[in-house]
């Protein structure tokens, strides 16, 4: 039996010689540091996910209607009468929040560590873009199901392109394909969620760990393996401080995975609406031009973002401002190698400056969301009594919004100027599990 | 005219901001997420148990007696009814069935729509995903906030939801409810129970709790299910989790 694969591996080999040593270059032979420590699940998480999306959106599709007078009524079709579609509909709506859980951490990783430092801004751009193309995946996907949320929360994404003056409302006509979020609206939304933008997201994925494998993974010291001593056990010319990424990356990610999907699991079987955060109320209300929610807001993914266009009063005549304000939130992510000229990577040795200003950046993100979310609007009338809440609600988010963006300029300027003091960094990697 | 900015005056400027660095720290512990805006504070706990079988088959009776004639549940079948609820055809056919539909057909009520509208303003909701859509706790609180407002063209009224548009159809067994308002206001600050109904307050409360969980029930069938395998599926998680952390400490002995 053992002879019948040799024989066929063999076979294989003959007719495309390059398969074994592309495995070896980016599986067994790939040496990556051998200190990550729990920030560094994200990644192969952030994979795991994207391929439950993709198998489970596949099923889905098999019993979804992309039409507005059936798209709902299918929804409710597959959570009763199709085997097993309850379970394919949570590990989708489930997952659809996991994967920016793990990519948040993901990139909040990258900026503790450096990661988006020289020589990996490619690594860190091609990342951008899967964070973009991602937004537009959840966003047309979240209208899919096509209830009262789906729709106003389209009404309202889209009408931000109306701001922009001159062209604007005719953008709005033309991204719906009718004045109102509409039935040519879900057919392409629709053929964009399942066909355009996951090919897109895999391409870029491809060449985020292409770009990766070439200058190889960063690591929680920011040393560079590649420029430290050579010489591991398995060969003599390649970086002492790396270790094959499989097997010892893959069974380590094993336990990551486990773990994760005890997580996931808990939240598909025991709470798959997560309290209205993942699936909210007022989805399921099919979507009625007329009856507008209470409260409109995006899903909290959205919500920094979302903040930070309420955030932003209009003036000269146009609110694009805040939305040029969202867009640029996400734009000056992709600019952070550029803003950050610090030498060292790792927040472990870089000054109190940047612990201080990353800190302050997490809380103002936190802060934003909260804003987005509508939990400012409870929370400060609950806590301050009978304040005007406008006013202290922009003057809550307008001051993240600074701190947000103040993050960027600080960043500039404390490394430009040379005033930030860093500790020496070792020249090997410290500690490892 | 113009607001001053914040800019303009620093000391407008640090009052705003030290409650906003406040309200940074704050919400970081603040983690609830924030359900429905309207009379939050006010809703009642519905303590519904979807497990209870006996609670749904009661509140299934509830509702095939008191609500099917306007409210149907076109998402749920008479079938899946009994299978989920431990009913028999014969059982769901001759207590639940009114409307001589087939033992795999929704659940759709007879009153026709635009009679209904003509009657109370708005066609009846279908009750399929309502706990979905507002939850249990606010069709609990609703369905005993009903009170007597002379006021009101139906001669109802609700404090959970003011000026609603349904009569009250459990009035027989709760009773006849009335304000009590604040001096000098119409606004009802309490309900009194003026007339007892067929049942006690606690018997009443008790008949709502089983309605509520039967809807419940309806709004997603598949949580029998999820409960069910849910145990399993983590159970056999740990275990995974278990052998992949002793495979990676096994594979990791050599890492020095």
């Amino acid at each position: 039996m053992a002879n019948v694969f040799v024989r066929i591996g063999d076979w294989v080999n003959e007719r495309a010689p390059g398969l074994a040593p592309t495995y070896r270059k980016h599986m067994t032979e790939y040496y990556a540091p051998k200190n990550f420590n729990l920030w560094y699940y994200f990644g192969s998480l952030a994979i795991l996910v994207l391929v439950n999306q993709i198998v489970t959106g596949i099923f889905l599709t098999m019993n979804y209607n992309p039409s507005a007078a059936g798209a709902f009524d299918s929804v409710q079709y597959i959570m009763r009468d199709v085997e097993w579609g309850w379970l394919i509909r949570y590990m989708h709506s489930t997952g659809a929040s996991l994967f920016f859980v793990v990519v948040f951490l993901h990139m909040f990783r990258g900026l503790m560590y450096g990661s988006y430092k020289k020589p990996r801004e490619l690594v860190w751009l091609l990342g951008m873009l899967i964070f973009l193309v991602l937004m537009a995946e959840a966003f047309m996907g979240y209208v899919l199901p096509w209830g009262n949320m789906s729709f106003w929360g389209a009404k309202v994404i889209v009408s931000l392109f109306g701001t922009i003056p001159v062209i604007g409302s005719h953008l709005v006509e033309w991204i719906m394909g009718d004045f109102l979020p509409a039935d040519a609206t879900l057919n392409r939304f629709f053929a964009l969620h399942v066909i355009a933008l996951p090919i897109v997201l895999l391409l870029l994925v491809v060449l985020h760990l292409a770009a990766l494998h070439e200058v190889g993974s960063n690591n929680p010291d920011g040393v560079d393996v590649k420029h430290g001593p050579k010489g591991n056990r398995w060969d003599a010319l390649k970086p002492a401080d790396g270790i094959p990424f499989h097997p010892y990356y893959t069974v380590k990610d094993l336990f990551g995975v486990g773990f994760f999907l005890i997580v996931a699991a808990f939240i598909i079987f025991f709470a798959p609406t997560f309290g209205g955060w993942f699936l909210e109320h007022d989805n399921s209300i099919p979507a009625n031009n007329l009856v507008t929610p209470a409260e409109i807001k995006p899903v909290w993914y959205f919500t920094p973002f979302y903040a930070i266009v309420r955030m932003i009063p209009s003036f000269a005549g146009t609110a694009v401002w805040g939305v040029l304000a969202m867009f640029g939130a996400i734009a000056v992510l992709f600019l952070l190698p550029w803003f950050d000229r610090g030498q060292v990577k790792s927040v472990r040795y870089r000054g109190t400056g940047y612990k201080v200003a990353l800190t302050l950046f997490v809380i103002a993100f936190f802060g934003l969301g909260a804003v987005g979310a509508g939990i400012t609007a409870e929370v400060i009338p609950a806590w301050f009594g009978n304040v005007d809440l406008t006013t202290w609600e922009n003057a809550f988010g307008r001051t993240m919004t600074l701190i947000y963006f103040g993050f960027f300029a600080f960043l500039w300027a404390y490394t430009h100027f040379g005033w930030e003091k860093t500790k020496p960094v070792p020249d090997r990697v410290t500690t490892h599990d | 005219m113009t607001k001053p900015t914040l800019l303009m005056k620093p000391e407008l400027l640090m009052k705003r901001l030290l409650p906003a660095f406040a309200l940074a720290l704050g919400l970081l512990f603040a983690g609830q997420p924030v359900a429905h805006a309207e009379g939050e504070g006010q809703l009642m706990a519905s303590g519904s148990n979807i497990r209870d079988q006996a609670s749904l088959q009661r509140g299934a009776k509830l509702f095939f007696n008191y609500c099917v004639g306007c409210h149907s549940l076109k998402y749920m079948r008479y079938s899946r009814i009994a299978d989920d609820l431990g009913l028999t055809e014969q059982q769901v056919m001759q207590n639940l069935n009114f409307t001589g539909a087939k033992f795999e057909d929704p659940v759709i009520s007879h009153m026709p729509a635009e009679d209904a509208t003509k009657w109370f303003g708005k066609a009846p909701p279908d009750l399929s995903l309502e706990v979905s859509a507002k939850t249990a706790d606010w069709v609990y609180t609703y369905l005993n906030t009903f009170y007597l407002d002379p006021k009101s063209p139906i001669g109802w009224n609700n404090t959970t939801l003011p000026n609603a548009a349904m009569p009250f159809p459990l009035w027989e067994l709760q009773g006849e409810q009335v304000a009590v308002t604040k001096p000098g206001s119409d606004e009802a600050e309490k309900l009194e129970l003026a007339h007892p109904g067929k049942l006690t307050p606690g018997q009443y409360q008790q008949a709502t709790r089983d309605l509520v969980n039967f809807l419940e029930y309806v709004s997603e069938p598949a949580a029998l299910q999820r409960h069910h395998y849910g145990v399993w599926v983590l159970l056999f998680l740990a275990l995974f989790t278990l052998l992949a952390y002793l495979l990676k400490k096994e594979y990791w002995k050599d890492v020095h």
